[in-house]
């Protein structure tokens, strides 16, 4: 089980207000998280990353184990500690706007 | 018994306001969707309790919100705005080329007979339709692929389809506009479009009479009178009695002639209301005094109209689609401001009072009358 940390706006829209815990099959990658997000609550789709090319939004993050994963490949294994559920993978919106 | 129901789109969320056919005392519910940027809500008029709402952010993208209760419940429908075929290029602001990319919908317009058919005016400019209620949208693509669209241009707020107006005597006929290509029209159900833009002068473009390339701000037309639209341009309020083939300039005594709302009384089709603002490069009204200016004689002749509106330092802006009327007797007529005020006037103009001095700045205004 994995834990991910959703912005406020996306957590008021999926109705969710703490954590949202996960059972990934197979890597845990960011692919396969936003894939699961997805799955459960399809009204994500298109707001954490575009519908088409699958490219995370460019004002969202991902952070995890205090480091910007952001720019890791989509495939890329996530750390262990996410991937075990000792720490969540967080998606942040970028501080931008005042 | 009537009543009203104002539907407004602000800058952090959507806001319902309520009364009952006197337009004294109002309910006021919301945020609904809050900290979002709601463009516009509107209701459809075959259906009143069905909603449809454009909820978007530039974190997190576009999202449309449907509504079977009059707005009390909302749930999310398809979002996926994908342009048909080959997107191919228009102008940047630059002249330079690029690609057209969705960014956002700025009006929805639901059809005069089925509350499962939608029309949504996206930035960059394309029309896209749904049929089932929301659970698929698709572009009308005879309007990008007009011969004209690589040459389209966006404005300051971007290149969006603002403006959709149904004829409701020819369901083949629908007009559009888009800041900055202009307004067109389609005769057989979107598959071909014309622009309809002569007579307009924009002396801000290169050729100031050219066929596309106008700054159109707004459009309105009254349903008993398909063929009769009235436009407030970038600069200019301009008139058209033949479906858009032709405008001729109605700014007549108006202050400045800049603006972006322009609307049509419920009862009266030579009445149509405009809130002149000061310049393009100052975007409130004239000497911090806000005013909305009525014609009673389809243009050219105005009458200003102040009671209960601010007297001074007033430094709003009223964006285009953020103004409408009621179908009430007399005609209610209602506005939003970029400063959070919704006011509302329930003898046709004659006087204002605000429903609500706070939200937050306010993108759309939408009224259905209920009986």
């Amino acid at each position: 089980m994995i834990r991910v940390v959703l912005p406020a706006h996306l957590r008021g829209l999926v109705k969710v207000h703490d954590e949202i815990e996960l059972e990934i099959q197979g890597p845990v990658t960011q692919r396969s998280v936003v894939d699961a997000l997805e799955a459960r609550y399809p009204m994500l789709c298109g707001t954490i990353r575009d519908h088409l090319t699958q490219q995370r939004r460019p004002f969202l993050r991902f952070f995890a184990c205090e480091e910007d994963l952001s720019h890791e490949l989509l495939d890329a294994p996530l750390p262990e500690a996410v991937a075990s559920g000792e720490e969540p993978l967080l998606i942040i919106g970028a501080i931008a706007g005042g | 018994m009537s009543g009203v129901r104002v539907l407004v789109g602000t800058r952090k969320g959507a806001f319902i306001l309520a009364s009952d056919g006197k337009r004294q005392k109002w309910n006021v519910s919301g945020p609904h969707f809050a900290g979002w940027e709601v463009y516009h809500m509107k209701g459809s008029p075959a259906d009143p309790a069905r909603l449809y709402a454009s909820q978007t952010s530039g974190w997190f993208g576009q999202l449309i919100q449907r509504s079977s209760d009059g707005g009390k419940t909302w749930e999310p429908v398809d979002n996926k705005f994908v342009y048909d075929g080959v997107p191919g290029t228009h102008q940047w602001y630059d002249g330079t080329p690029h690609p057209w990319e969705f960014k956002r919908v700025w009006h929805l317009e639901p059809s005069l007979h089925d509350p499962d058919t939608v029309y949504a005016g996206a930035e960059d400019a394309a029309l896209f339709r749904t049929t089932d209620g929301g659970k698929s949208w698709q572009e009308l693509s005879g309007l990008r692929g007009h011969g004209s669209g690589p040459h389209w241009q966006p404005g300051a707020g971007g290149m969006c389809l603002h403006t959709i107006i149904l004829d409701p005597r020819n369901p083949e006929r629908i007009y559009i506009a888009i800041s900055a290509a202009g307004a067109f029209r389609t005769d057989d159900g979107g598959k071909s479009w014309q622009p309809i833009n002569k007579g307009l002068y924009s002396k801000y473009i290169p050729n100031p009479t050219a066929e596309v390339g106008h700054c159109v701000h707004h459009i309105a037309m009254h349903p008993s009178r398909p063929g009769v639209l009235f436009m407030q341009k970038h600069w200019d309020v301009m008139r058209s009695d033949n479906a858009g083939d032709s405008w001729e300039k109605i700014s007549g005594n108006l202050p400045t002639d800049f603006g972006f709302v322009i609307d049509v009384h419920a009862h009266e089709p030579e009445t149509i209301y405009v809130v002149p603002i000061k310049s393009d490069s100052e975007h409130f009204p004239m000497d911090g005094k806000l005013r909305v200016y009525r014609s009673r004689k389809g243009g050219n002749e105005w009458e200003e109209l102040a009671k209960g509106l601010p007297e001074r330092d007033c430094y709003v802006n009223v964006l285009r689609d953020a103004m409408a009327v009621d179908t009430l007797d007399k005609c209610g007529v209602y506005f939003g401001t970029t400063g959070g005020q919704v006011y509302a006037s329930a003898d046709a103009g004659d006087s204002w009072v605000p429903i609500v001095r706070d939200l937050p700045g306010v993108l759309s205004v939408e009224v259905q009358t209920l009986s």
